[in-house]
């Protein structure tokens, strides 16, 4: 029977099929957990006497509340030591993995599963964490759930679930220099809103999806979410089988060849329906930018603040009005003109060793803007020794920026890390929330090409406002070419 | 889970669309380590705003919450469900929510409610009108009733279901468990475990500092 990649995906886990308005039962391949959505979960089990079914199946990362700093001192918040004790304790008491605060291995849960290969093409994975949808990048069924499933898939190692729809997104066109894979996903996010997805699992497609390393395919599903849909997928191809091999968790000789070959089959049939489609064309994409306070709320670097008496539609309205009053906005004024405080650049959208490097490639041997901070916060400890391995960590504290420890930090502000009211922030994370990166906070998102160049110049900036030449092919090739994202790792001391 | 089959209430009309789960309860809050105690934590940065509604004396002991399109967008924290039911609230009536939200909220015994925007309009009006009318709730009929409006809403059957017989999905799930135990017996070996755990290895992490 014809399937598309998601369709496929979901046969293959069905422990049982749901009659007359029952949900299916679905079997999950990889469950993964963190300190903050978690606590209750096993807190449920312990009340009812259940252990967990498959232990092995199941992967724990501290990342949430972990500071950035002092990370060999003890966590100065008693309310965020109490959740991570409590994670630690929970993780001992039933068996499972975890990764803590100053492990080699610790990190944001959904750089730690692609990074030690346990995120794999045509899996099932889940975690207490919207941003799950990272994990689609490699043909994997991912999305976030709640507490009480955490507690579900701890129990049973399945979820009841009611199929999703399915959405192509036609990405059509090459993207152009000093454009990434930020600027597609912030396009689409404003081109179907934030609820466009909603009940969908969206499948990226297309030339520009296929010329896009492993990484830049993680921004784009990392952000599904945003467009309110439960997954994204892109189909698994010979980027992605060049990234997995030789992972730890990868498989080996026989193993390999078997996955191999049933990898090569998860891709959505030529017949396959949709049961909706969009198309965009990149060609001529500019730079995305958000000004308001949803990741709808997005327009071309170039453009200027929406005048709100100008939308038509009175809910978009309201909602515009009460966004550029929170954001401090002039309306009909440039995006360009906004003064910028704070340069974060992390997260698990764009904190990856390809984040780095192409932010490093733009500030390499400048100054940052003396009126504003810049954070730079690894997605794991291990992007973290990449980096260093390649001197981008002085790169980065000769421009003046502070080089961090690996968690979610600034993205959504549970650790120290956080903006004060009114101060503005050029952010390479997912949401724009008010008070999401700090109470009174304003957030705007942006790639980390026009996050290195905003932190040069000082206001929103992508890198063709700079007075000098970044040599973005270069960047670009750069990416391109590695057999493998994250190359063999060499130690500090060498 | 408790049963739910028809609640009265006050109504509180929250003219906001895209209230993401930020705004239902801010990060600081998630760091509890329990499931209730969240009222305080329920908008948060809003309820400092003497505007707010809640704050207003005929709203503050609402139930069954009025809001704009796109409720409950962003994170999965099922601690949004909690501080809404911390709080009071029993129903949430919107014309479209977030996956997530919703189906964390089947679980909690919150009914997420989805009801035409044209009625979201009608509710509110009525609400706006008549600070502190009640709303009832009925589950059987799907339906919301306030001082002579009555509006239709939709729910899933199978969660209107759970609801109404306060199911827990574990237990509904766990009458499978042969079905569970056949599929893992014809799982394919290239699958990968977490255990035992392999690693790039060792490595020391030093600790940044304070700038």
């Amino acid at each position: 029977m014809a399937g598309t990649l998601a369709e496929k995906v979901w046969r293959d886990h069905l422990v049982r099929q749901g009659a007359g308005g029952e949900p299916d039962l679905l079997y999950i391949d990889l469950h993964l957990v963190h300190e903050v959505t978690s606590p209750q979960a096993f807190e449920g089990l312990r009340l009812a006497g259940r252990r967990p079914r498959r232990p092995e199946l199941t992967l724990a990362t501290e990342d949430h509340n972990t500071p950035t700093v002092d990370i060999d001192l003890p966590i100065a918040d008693p309310v965020s030591r109490l959740q991570i004790e409590t994670l630690r304790a929970n993780c001992a008491e039933f068996g499972i993995r975890l990764h803590s605060l100053g492990d080699a291995d610790q990190g944001i849960v959904h750089q730690v599963g692609p990074q030690l290969g346990l995120t794999q093409p045509g899996m099932t994975i889940v975690c207490g964490d919207s941003h799950t949808s990272t994990h689609g990048a490699f043909g994997a069924l991912a999305f976030g759930i709640g507490t009480s499933e955490v507690e579900h898939v701890l129990a049973t190692q399945t979820l009841p679930l009611k199929p999703f729809k399915t959405m192509a997104i036609n990405i059509e066109g090459e993207l152009p220099a000093g454009t990434t894979a930020k600027d597609i996903i912030l396009a689409i996010i404003a081109k179907i809103g934030t609820g466009g997805g909603q009940g969908y699992v969206l499948e990226y497609r297309g030339p520009a999806i296929a010329a896009l390393s492993m990484e830049a395919r993680m921004t784009i599903c990392n952000m599904s979410i945003e467009a309110g849909a439960r997954a994204g997928m892109i189909a698994p191809d010979e980027t992605t089988y060049a990234y997995l091999a030789g992972r730890p968790h990868a498989p080996t000789g026989d193993d390999w060849e078997a996955a191999l070959a049933y990898w090569r089959t998860l891709r959505t049939d030529d017949d396959a329906v949709f049961d909706a489609e969009v198309t965009l064309r990149v060609g001529d994409l500019e730079p995305y930018v958000t000004w308001g306070t949803n990741p709808g709320q997005g327009l071309p670097l170039s453009a200027n603040v929406p005048v709100p008496a100008e939308i038509a539609d009175p809910s978009e309205r309201l909602a515009a009005e009460r966004a550029i009053e929170y954001m401090g906005l002039t309306p009909g004024s440039p995006l360009r003109d906004l003064e910028i405080d704070t340069v974060f650049l992390g997260s698990c959208t764009n904190g990856r060793i390809e984040d780095l490097r192409q932010a490093a490639a733009v500030v390499r041997g400048r100054k940052k803007h003396p009126n504003l901070r810049m954070l730079v916060v690894p997605a794991s400890a291990r992007v973290r020794l990449q980096a260093e391995a390649e001197g981008l960590d002085r790169v980065f504290t000769d421009f003046g920026a502070e080089w961090r420890n690996a968690g979610c930090s600034m993205c959504l502000a549970m650790n120290p890390d956080k903006l004060a009211a009114q101060e503005r922030s050029a952010s390479t994370s997912n949401r724009n929330f008010e008070g999401r990166q700090g109470k009174g906070g304003r957030t705007h998102l942006v790639s980390p090409l026009v996050a290195a160049a905003t932190a040069i110049r000082g206001t929103l900036s992508s890198v063709a406002d700079l007075d000098f030449q970044v040599d973005l092919d270069l960047i670009a090739t750069s990416a391109a070419t590695l057999p493998a994202p994250c190359p063999p790792l060499t130690p500090l001391s060498n | 889970m408790e049963k739910f089959t028809r609640h009265t209430g006050v109504g509180v009309p929250l003219r906001r669309s895209n209230v993401d789960t930020d705004q239902i309860i801010p990060a600081v809050y998630l760091k509890r380590i329990t499931r209730t105690g969240f009222e305080d934590a329920l908008f948060a940065a809003w309820r400092s705003d003497p505007e707010f509604v809640l704050n207003q004396p005929a709203y503050a002991s609402g139930s069954v919450l009025v809001a704009g399109p796109d409720f409950g967008t962003g994170s999965s924290r099922e601690h949004a469900v909690w501080a809404l039911k911390d709080y009071g609230f029993r129903v949430v009536l919107a014309s479209r929510f977030a996956d997530i939200f919703r189906g964390n909220s089947g679980k909690q015994g919150l009914v997420a409610g989805v009801v035409a925007q044209d009625d979201i309009e009608r509710l509110w009006e009525v609400l706006e009108a008549t600070p502190g009318a009640q709303v009832t709730v009925d589950l059987v009929a799907r339906q919301a009733t306030t001082d002579g409006l009555t509006v239709d809403f939709e729910i899933d059957d199978y969660t209107r279901w759970r609801l109404l017989e306060g199911l827990d999905d574990i237990g509904l799930t766990l009458q499978h468990a042969g079905d569970i135990a056949d599929f893992e017996a014809k799982r394919p070996a290239h699958k990968p475990a977490t255990l035992p755990a392999k690693s790039l290895g060792p490595a020391k992490i030093v600790s940044a500092r304070p700038a």
